[in-house]
Order: C-alpha cells, then sequence, then structure tokens
C-alpha cells in the first residue's frame, strides 16, 4: 500500500538525550491520523522532520511512497506538506493576505492575494478577512489563519500540532468538524494531542510515541482507552516508581473519568480577599470586571477559562505581581507564584540554582546578599524537593523541565506561603513530574495554605481542586456542582448555576 | 535669498546623496532584522575602495570598486552576525572602529606615508534636458552628477523589492518574526545574509560617491559620522524607502545650512543645525506609532524564539 | 546580547593568568597587523614597548593617564551590558561631563578653589548622568531602541560641544575653538609627582573596585544582573521593578561616563575641546568586553588598552607606523571575544535544543 505519509525507522539524537529511536508513521490516504504521546515522548521532533525543520540523524521520510530529501521546509511544501505549530508562526504586524502569501515567489499581488484568501475561505469554509492585522485577531481566527496558509500552498497532508488545546470547547468542536471535512475530500491530518477522548473520537488511525520509538500503531476502532493508557506508560514504569515520587498518583489528564463534584466549602479563613476588582490594560482592554472572590486557609480553588479570559491578569493580580485599575484587594504578605511560563518568567536559565533561589523577594533586598546562607538553604532545597542537580552550582539551564519545576516549587513553597498562585504548573512535564506537582500542590493545601490554581486542562482543574471558579470574559462565576459539563458551558459564557467568587455574607464587610 | 536658494537646494541634494545612499541599504538591512552599526566602516571602506578602483582613471570601475569593498566589510559583519549569530550592536562597533583604522593604515601602506592627497577623476554634473530647466528645483534635482539619478532609481526599485514581491515580503517577515518566516519555508539566515550583502554595495557605493562626486581624495575618517547618521535617517524616515529619501535631504539640508552660513557670513551657530535633525529624529521616534516602529525583531540574536 | 553574570568568569580564570593571555594574545594581534600592513615589525614593536611600559615615566606619564578615562567609560559600558542595557553614548557622556565640568572651574574655580573641583567632577557625573537620562527615558517611556537613540545623543553632544567652544566657552581671544584653561585651583593634584599620572586614575580605579563589590555581593548588583539576564524572570520571580532599575543602571553608567569626561578636563587636557575625547565611548566597548564585563577587571583591561594607545603614539612617532593600528587591534580583539561567544552559545543551543 502507498502511505501519503511515511516516516521509517527515524532517529534523531540532541547531545547526549536520544529524542527519537528508529519511530515509525504510516499515514494512509484519506485518513486522520493521531498521533499520541506523553511530552517528551518526541511526537513534535518527528512532526519537524517529516515537515523539513529538522534533518533526522537516522530514517527516511517517503511522500506518495516515494523517498523524500527534505532539506527545509520549504521542501516539504513544495511536496503538499503543511503544518500548524502549537504556538503560531504568523508576523502578528501583518495582515492575513500577506501572512497567507508568505513563502511565495515572484510578483507580489495585494489584490491578489487579498482574492485567494476569500476564495479559500469559500472553498474550504475557514472565513478571514484578509486586510486584518494578525495581532488584532482572536485566537481561533489566528489558527484559521495558520491553516489557510498551509491550504494556499495545496498541501495534502496537514500537520496540527496540539491545535484544540488553545480554543475554548465550542470552537475545538467546530475544528473537529472542519478536519472530517477535509479529510472527506481525501486528504490527509495527523493530529498531535495527549487528549484520548480526542484521539479515539475522530481519529482513523493512531499512532503512539513512547521514548522517541513507536509503541503501538493501529486503526483507532480496534484500540480503547486502557489500551492507550498502557501504551503511554509501559508497565515497567508505573510499577516501580522512584522512592522520591512514591507518593505520584497518575494525573488526571490520563485517566478523565474519575471527576467527582467537591464536598461542602472549607472552613478556613479568608486570606486572600478581592472587591470589586477590575483591570483595563494598556490598549483599554478590560482584562478583568468587577471581581469578587475570597479565597480561603486550607482550599484549592480551580480556576477554569478558556484562553485570553483573564485569568493572566488575575492570577498575577493575586500573586501581587500586578495592580488593580479599579476595587480593593487584601494579599497575605508571603505568596508563592508558579507562573506556566518558567523559561521566561520563573528562572533564569544561564544562572546558578542558588542564584535562581536567591532571586525570591530581591526586589525588597537591600544590603549585601547573604550568599553563604542562601547556598546552605539551596542544598537543603534541593535535597527536599527532589531536584536532581549536580548542586547549587549547577546552571539551570542544565536540569530536565521536571526539575527545573520542582527547583520553582521548592523555592516558592518551601518558606510555607500564606497563599500559592499556580498558573498551568504541570504544563510540558512528563508523567511522573506531573504527579510529583500535583502532589506538592495538595501537601500545600494540607498544610494551610490557600491554593490558586489554573490549567488550561479542565480535568486537571477539577481533580485537584475543592471549589471551582469559572473566568468569562473577564467576570469571576463559582460553579456549584462543577461537573465538566457545567463548568465547560460556564467556560463559555453560559449562565447555570452559577453565584459571585465571594459567598454574598462577606461582601458588606469588605475593607 | 533666491540667490542662494538654488544652491542652497543643489547643495543639499549632493550632500544628501550618499546619505540615502547608505541608509536606503541600512533601511533594507534593517527590515530584514539586522542593525548594522558598522556601516561607517562599511562606506570608508567604499571611499577606499573606490580610490584604488579610480586609479585605473574610470570613474565607473571607482564606483563599482567602492560597492565591491563596501560588501567586502558588509561579509565581515555578515559572517559574524548573520551565520555565527553574534551581537550585532557589537561586532558593528567593532566593523567601525576597525575599518576606520584599517582603511587609514592600507591607504598609507599602499599610497606612501606622507599621506599626500591622491586626486582621482571625479564625476560633473549631468544635466538633464527640459527637467533641469525647471525654475528652483530644476536645477536642485536635475543638475545632479549621475550617482544621484541611480539613487533616484534606487528608491523605486527597493520600493518596489519590499512591497511588490513576495522576496520583499519574505525579507520583512524575517525581520518582524524570524520563526514564521520559517515555518512558511523561508531561509532566515540567507535573507538576512542578502540583505546585509545588498546594503554594504549600497553603503560602498555611499562611501564612492563621496569620493568621487565630491570630494575627489581620500582622506582618514573621511566618512565622518556618515554611518551613524545614515541610521538616524533609517528610523526618522520610519523603515520606508520614500521615507528614508526625504529624511536624508532633511540632513542634507542641515549640513548645507553649514555652507550657507559660511557664503552668506551669517553668524548664527551652525553646530545647533546640525543636531537639530538628530533632535527631530528622537522626538520622531519617541511618537512612533504601530505604523512608525522598528521592525519587531531588529537586532534580536536568537532566530528561534527562546 | 545576554550578558553572562560576572561571577564565573573571573571566579574560576582568576584574573591575574588571565590578564598575562590577554596581554600574550593583544601583543600577537598587533605584530600581525603591523606586518600586515607592511612594516618592519621589530622596530615598530620596540617603539610600542618603550612607549608603553619602557620606563617609570611611560607607564606612568602615557599608559596609566591614557587608561584613566578608558576605564571610567569601560566601566560604565560594563555596568549597562550587565544590565542589558546597550549604552553605545558613552561618548556623548563624556562630552556633557566634560562641557559640565569645565563650565563649573571657569565659573567657581576662582572664588571655591580646591572645592571647585570636587564640585566640578561632581556636576561632570550629573552631566554625564542627565545624557543618559534622555534616552533611558525614552526607552522607558516610548520604548525607542537605546542604540539609536545613544548614537543621537552623542551627535547631539558633539555639536553642542562644537557649538561652546565658538561660543559661550570660547577662550577670550576667540581664534581657537576651545575654552580658556582652566584655574590652577581646580587642576586634579598629581598622584605621583614629576609624572602626568594625577588623582583621576586613584578616582577611576576606586570606582571599579566599587562596582566590582556591588554587583559581587549587593543585591542592588545582583538585581542588575539578573534584570540583565532575563528582565522576565525578574520581574516575575525577583518581582524587580525591571523599569527602574534599568533606568538606575543607565543613569549610573553616564554618571561613570560623564565622571570620565571631567576628570580628562581637569586632570590633563585643562581646558575644553572639540576632540577632547578621541572615541573613548567607543573603544571602551573593548574595554569591557575585554574585561568579560567584569567591573574588577576593567581596570586591567583598561590598562592594556591604554598601554597600547599610548605605545602606538610612540610607534607612529618613532617608526611611521599610524596611530590608527590600535583600532584594528581593538576592533580584532572585540570580533575575538565576540566570535568566540557566539560559536560557544551555538553549540549549546544545538546541544540544548532536545525539545520534545
Amino acid at each position: 500500500m502507498t502511505f501519503a505519509l511515511e516516516l521509517r525507522d527515524v532517529s534523531k539524537r540532541f547531545g547526549s538525550v536520544e529524542a527519537l529511536a528508529r519511530a515509525s508513521l504510516r499515514v494512509r490516504p484519506g485518513t486522520v491520523h493521531a498521533l499520541l504521546g506523553e511530552n517528551g515522548a518526541g511526537k513534535t521532533t518527528l512532526m519537524r522532520i517529516a515537515y523539513g525543520a529538522m534533518r533526522p540523524d537516522a530514517g527516511t521520510v517517503f511522500l506518495d511512497g516515494i523517498a523524500a530529501n527534505l532539506r527545509s521546509s520549504a521542501d516539504a511544501i513544495a511536496r503538499g506538506l503543511g503544518m500548524v505549530h502549537q504556538h503560531f508562526a504568523l508576523v502578528p504586524a501583518m495582515t492575513v493576505a500577506e501572512n497567507v502569501a508568505l513563502g511565495m515567489r515572484g510578483r507580489y499581488d495585494a489584490g491578489a492575494a487579498a482574492a485567494r484568501v476569500r476564495a479559500l475561505g469559500q472553498a474550504t469554509g475557514l472565513v478571514l478577512d484578509p486586510g486584518a492585522r494578525v495581532e488584532t485577531l482572536p485566537v481561533g481566527a489566528q489558527q484559521r489563519v495558520e491553516i489557510v496558509k498551509a491550504l494556499a500552498r495545496d498541501a495534502r497532508v496537514l500537520i496540527l500540532d496540539e491545535p484544540t488545546s488553545v480554543l475554548p470547547p465550542g470552537e475545538a468542536e467546530e475544528l473537529l468538524r472542519w478536519v472530517r471535512r477535509f479529510r472527506d475530500q481525501g486528504r490527509c491530518v495527523v493530529l498531535i494531542t495527549h487528549k484520548l477522548r480526542e484521539a479515539l473520537g475522530i481519529a482513523d488511525d493512531v499512532t503512539v510515541l513512547r521514548r522517541g520509538a513507536t509503541i503501538l500503531t493501529g486503526p483507532a476502532d480496534t484500540l480503547d482507552e486502557p489500551a492507550l493508557v498502557a501504551a503511554l506508560l509501559g508497565g515497567d514504569e508505573r510499577e516501580g516508581p522512584t522512592s522520591s515520587e512514591s507518593s505520584a498518583t497518575l494525573p488526571p489528564a490520563i485517566s478523565p473519568a474519575a471527576i467527582l463534584p467537591r464536598g461542602p466549602l472549607p472552613a478556613g479563613n479568608p486570606v486572600a480577599t478581592l472587591r470589586h476588582v477590575s483591570i483595563t490594560d494598556a490598549r483599554g482592554r478590560r482584562a478583568l470586571h468587577d471581581a469578587s472572590l475570597d479565597v480561603h486557609q486550607g482550599e484549592i480553588v480551580g480556576l477554569a477559562a478558556v484562553e485570553g479570559s483573564g485569568q493572566h491578569e488575575l492570577l498575577r493580580l493575586l500573586a501581587g505581581r500586578l495592580t488593580p485599575t479599579a476595587g480593593d484587594v487584601t494579599l497575605p504578605e508571603s505568596i508563592a507564584f508558579i507562573p506556566e511560563d518558567r523559561h521566561r518568567d520563573a528562572l533564569v536559565l544561564g544562572m546558578t540554582l542558588l542564584e535562581n533561589v536567591a532571586l525570591r523577594g530581591l526586589g525588597a533586598r537591600r544590603g549585601r546578599m547573604p550568599w553563604g546562607e542562601l547556598r546552605d538553604s539551596t542544598e537543603s532545597l534541593l535535597a527536599r524537593f527532589h531536584v536532581r542537580a549536580t548542586g547549587p552550582g549547577a546552571l539551570a539551564r542544565e536540569l530536565s523541565g521536571g526539575n527545573q519545576q520542582k527547583l520553582v516549587l521548592g523555592r516558592e513553597l518551601s518558606s510555607h506561603p500564606a497563599m500559592v498562585v499556580a498558573e498551568n504548573p504541570t504544563r510540558g512535564l512528563d508523567i511522573r513530574a506531573i504527579a510529583s506537582v500535583q502532589a506538592q500542590l495538595r501537601a500545600a493545601r494540607d498544610a494551610g495554605s490557600a491554593v490558586v490554581l489554573h490549567s488550561s486542562d479542565l480535568d486537571e482543574v477539577l481533580a485537584l481542586a475543592d471549589r471551582v471558579l469559572v473566568l468569562h470574559d473577564g467576570r469571576v462565576q463559582v460553579v456549584d456542582t462543577p461537573t465538566r459539563e457545567r463548568v465547560g458551558r460556564a467556560m463559555l459564557g453560559a449562565t447555570i448555576g452559577i453565584s459571585s467568587g465571594a459567598a454574598p455574607a462577606d461582601v458588606p464587610t469588605a475593607g | 535669498m533666491t540667490d542662494y536658494l538654488t544652491p542652497f537646494l543643489e547643495a543639499t541634494v549632493r550632500t544628501a546623496t550618499p546619505l540615502a545612499l547608505a541608509s536606503l541599504g541600512e533601511s533594507i538591512s534593517e527590515r530584514a532584522g539586522v542593525i548594522n552599526v558598522g556601516l561607517e566602516g562599511v562606506i570608508i571602506s567604499g571611499c577606499l575602495g573606490a580610490v584604488v578602483g579610480a586609479r585605473s582613471g574610470s570613474v565607473l570601475a571607482g564606483m563599482a570598486a567602492g560597492a565591491v569593498a563596501g560588501m567586502a566589510a558588509a561579509l565581515i559583519f555578515a559572517v559574524f552576525v548573520v551565520w555565527l549569530r553574534a551581537d550585532q550592536i557589537i561586532t558593528g562597533t567593532a566593523l567601525t572602529i576597525g575599518a576606520l583604522g584599517l582603511t587609514a593604515t592600507l591607504y598609507r601602506a599602499l599610497f606612501g606615508t606622507s599621506g599626500v592627497a591622491l586626486s582621482t577623476p571625479t564625476m560633473g554634473p549631468l544635466a538633464i534636458p527640459v527637467l533641469s530647466t525647471i525654475p528652483v528645483l530644476g536645477p536642485a534635482l536635475f543638475r545632479q552628477p549621475p550617482v544621484t539619478y541611480f539613487l533616484y532609481l534606487m528608491v523605486g526599485v527597493v520600493w518596489w523589492f519590499l512591497y511588490r514581491t513576495h522576496a520583499g515580503l519574505a525579507l520583512r517577515a524575517v525581520g518582524e518574526n524570524p520563526e514564521a518566516a520559517q515555518a512558511a519555508g523561508i531561509d532566515a539566515v540567507r535573507t538576512q545574509g542578502a540583505a546585509v550583502l545588498a546594503a554594504g554595495a549600497l553603503g560602498g557605493l555611499a562611501g564612492a560617491s563621496l569620493v568621487l562626486a565630491q570630494v575627489g581624495t581620500f582622506t582618514e575618517r573621511m566618512s565622518a559620522g556618515r554611518g551613524f547618521i545614515a541610521i538616524a535617517i533609517v528610523a526618522l524616515g520610519r523603515w520606508r524607502p520614500l521615507g528614508v529619501a526625504l529624511a536624508a535631504l532633511l540632513f542634507g539640508a542641515a549640513s548645507a545650512l553649514q555652507f550657507l552660513f559660511q557664503s552668506t557670513g551669517t553668524q548664527l551657530p551652525y553646530q545647533l543645525f546640525l543636531a537639530l535633525p538628530y533632535v527631530l529624529t528622537l522626538i520622531v521616534l519617541a511618537g512612533g506609532t504601530a505604523h512608525a516602529r522598528a521592525p519587531a525583531a531588529l537586532g534580536r540574536r536568537d532566530l528561534e524564539s527562546s | 546580547m545576554s550578558p553572562r553574570g560576572p561571577a564565573r568568569l573571573p571566579a574560576f580564570a582568576g584574573p591575574v593568568p588571565l590578564a598575562i593571555l590577554l596581554t600574550a594574545g593583544i601583543v600577537g594581534v598587533v605584530a600581525v597587523v603591523i606586518a600586515a600592513s607592511g612594516f618592519d615589525v621589530a622596530p615598530a614593536f620596540a617603539a610600542l614597548v618603550r612607549g608603553a611600559v619602557g620606563s617609570p615615566y611611560a607607564i606612568m606619564s602615557a599608559t596609566l593617564v591614557r587608561a584613566t578615562p578608558l576605564i571610567l567609560a569601560g566601566l560604565a559600558v560594563a555596568i549597562a551590558f550587565q544590565g542589558g542595557i546597550l549604552n553605545i553614548g558613552a561618548e556623548g557622556q563624556i562630552l556633557a561631563g566634560a562641557a559640565l565640568g569645565t563650565t563649573v572651574t571657569l565659573l567657581w574655580g576662582r572664588t571655591l578653589g580646591g572645592g571647585a573641583v570636587i564640585l566640578a567632577l561632581l556636576v561632570a557625573a550629573a552631566g554625564g548622568a542627565a545624557w543618559a537620562a534622555i534616552p533611558a527615558w525614552l526607552r522607558r517611556r516610548f520604548g525607542v531602541l537605546e542604540v539609536i537613540s545613544t548614537i543621537m545623543m552623542n551627535f547631539i553632544a558633539l555639536y553642542g560641544v562644537g557649538y561652546l567652544v565658538r561660543g559661550p566657552l570660547q577662550e577670550p581671544t576667540r581664534i581657537y575653538p576651545q575654552s580658556p584653561t582652566i584655574p590652577a585651583a581646580t587642576q586634579l593634584p598629581m598622584l605621583v609627582p614629576g609624572t602626568r599620572l594625577h588623582v583621576g586614575f586613584g578616582i577611576a580605579v576606586l570606582a571599579a573596585l566599587i562596582a566590582w563589590v556591588a554587583i559581587r555581593s549587593h543585591a542592588a548588583g545582583f538585581r542588575l544582573r539578573v534584570v540583565g539576564a532575563s528582565p522576565s524572570a525578574a520581574a516575575s520571580a525577583g518581582q524587580v521593578d525591571v523599569p527602574a532599575a534599568i533606568t538606575r543602571a543607565f543613569l549610573v553608567s553616564g554618571a561613570l561616563a560623564g565622571l570620565a569626561g571631567g576628570i580628562e578636563v581637569t586632570g590633563v587636557t585643562y581646558a575644553l575641546y572639540e576632540n577632547i575625547s578621541p572615541g573613548y565611548g567607543y573603544t571602551a566597548i573593548a574595554v569591557a568586553l575585554l574585561a568579560g564585563l567584569h567591573p574588577g577587571l576593567v581596570i586591567i583591561s583598561g590598562i592594556c588598552i591604554g598601554a597600547l594607545e599610548a605605545g602606538a603614539a610612540a610607534m607612529q612617532r618613532e617608526a611611521g607606523v599610524p596611530l590608527v593600528v590600535v583600532n584594528v587591534v581593538e576592533a580584532l580583539i572585540i570580533l575575538a571575544i565576540v566570535g568566540a561567544r557566539a560559536a560557544i552559545a551555538r553549540r549549546e543551543r544545538t546541544t540544548v535544543e532536545a525539545g520534545t
């Protein structure tokens, strides 16, 4: 049989890390093919090789049965491949038409480019304003630009890297419907995902990667969730967790079936109080609108929201990193903050672990740096939080993602903060590290801290939270009986069974 | 006053020509995300190249040699900045310091240590029939050395390239967001390299026109800060070809004012007028809106976001 | 660029072996450049060495005097680069400091006497800081790239001084474009009698040592390094007021350059000239990079480059090798350093790239 796209025995090594070890993938013509794997399993590397953005150390890429020596993305594009990256590859300052025309040759005619975008919109249902600047578009529309870009180059095989993770549930379903229609036209989609349900729901075939190797591949209708979980995790890994992570449990992202409504509200005292808080950003966009809420000792408040609903600002407000435009905020003295982009916001990769630990509270520090004390506390922190590193003098860059996050958690949690604010704390981590981070958050809650957790993975929010708040369009709402369905609808702005974030009795005494 | 106006405008266009050539090139480079603070070094290389090339007696050979010398200097910059991804500002500063020193040393090594002024053939003004007879503006714009007409042509060519070709679109995309450009199959390294070399050729021509259309000889440090002025001009011209050409005229006018003051015996402090365009550039930069801002990836080292 | 913290480089390399290594490297480069330019290496080199370190007088009156502004301006650049600020406006800040320092000594030198020189140096530092404040403000308020704005400020300073020495500050005969000589009481005393080595050298060394201690062991210094290495982490994890920290570093950088200008007037030239700085502000970039942005090592690299420039003057006099050869050497030093760094970073990138 001739495959539309085939990667055969592909290997790739980065320094000492073997990213791919004879991985294979076969995409039948006219199918949706789900590529599953944990973070770090090699999914993106494999697809970047397919797309010519990276060259394999060994192995071959075949397109329509012919060995393709792809030297660049331009080669791959010319042979009918298109890829939509998880982080969009768009030029924000340029228009939709200009972005779609990128990478073509010859004369550029703005009118013709706009006409092409309109024509593609009519043909595919992906309607866009060709003259709009990309930076003004919402995420869903930007994703459509990416897809149209690929289709404008006659992509027959479309690689979508975690396309639904940035979309609200309604738009995600719409996208998947579009993927089906595209497939029905006889073309191929490779869907990189970590959502089992999504994979089984839409794909014709499924391939599972683990540690850079193909573990499982076959038609979706012969597979079920347990089989995929087993393939993803590998039997050997489930039985013997290392002593440092013995408390680790399977993260909910993998077993989303077990979602239970939470018990009654915890009785702890409020440690943080927001009353009628609004935030308006520099461009005049209202990120947070008249938000009132309390966070209590000993509870995990789960914050569910689709991208761009104001959670970024609300979390920074609670972490004391942002001041409101209006309203009253009462925050505790010590707050731990775990931002989602740890490479950018939590760590200085080129500095030592010691220096990274010294970072906490640096803004208020005066006088001499107590390097001796800091070295001692860094050493004990590395031991207590099981950070695998050569010592306080190691560079943060040299640590694995999981160990970097453990360092951040250790730095932020070791002083027993009154409140912990965590934003996507498990993003990009492998399954062990996810379990460890979740256990740390629960431990902080059990030790009496107030924890505010946002995750773009709704299942994670539901699994960890004692109480669920939903943020939609800058407004905070409580979901009383947080089922997946009710929270999902509230995230999209449906008004069912919700109340304001603060208990009504608290409001008058706010100060 | 009208007695002075036409010569003043002529002098404005004459002094603006090398500035405009160099800044037109720099704008290409900056649009691709590379700021070449070493432009001063590129220009002085063009000056020396022109002197060597014009030894054959041909002005055209001098211009060509100037462009080649500018490209050679830009090539060094490109190797460090585009290929090795070294810091643009520091590399550019080194290029300026080094080229100023090297050209002076080479000049003495080639033409003797006495420093006797070596004169080269020069290109005189070439009046364009009809157009040059337009009152006031005619002689200023159309009774100029041929290199000025080449400049007019290049303003149009660069504009056409940037806004009417896919290659120009690709170049602008690299300067805004190299990751996006690369994902679309554009070779960002090659694009930046080509932009820097093209800028080098125009910078070298700027130096050559200084020698062959104005001074007629080489002197140490004769570029006299024009490379830095060009960087100001690009910002003042908002990174657009026509804007850059007009901004170059403004800086040219400020310099020409000096001659005007001297010829009329005016006692006004011309240094303050020379400083004015720089102040204006700062004001324009501060007032920069979305349409006037620098390319988003200007000066960035990495092509992949970190 | 992303300046790395200074703690690592010197802590393991050690200043003395590093200095020997650098000196050896520079000597080699000088020889190659002289030979490549078609001059006899041996006599040229002899003249260079004589001029730089051939006698106690050469060391003190030529090399160390030349090193003084280079150390201060190099320090200014090093501190700015540490904080991620591409201040290439040291030249303009030197001129601003020199102009203001001259003005103070001319106005109050006769009434205040020795006190005026202290005042002059303080005002010079303030002038340099004020000159840096404009690009600092433009960056903070409008996001204007300091690379471009500091270049503008350099030219504005150059033309400003050109105006002053032909206008308000011109010497009484109104023939030369320079200021009158400053009163004797406002001239910096000599550090070593019988030489031209003034106390300004001591001030420069002291400033470098203070900066070293501050960067190494004070919160403000650590803050500066973190802000330079990762402004986002400094703001988020460290709760550092990044714009304020950058502004402060920019002002300190400008103040040090301004001080260099004030010291040049009160210690060396005793008058304001248009070309009072032969590009110290640009050479300072070589000085700072050669020191790996380490404030303590700036003393050594400043003296190295100072010796080179002093020796080159002798080389021009005695062997006919043009003075500007030293510029070529400086450029090669900078290129070697940034090239090596970039090559290392490139290798790190390709090995660390193991994404997902």
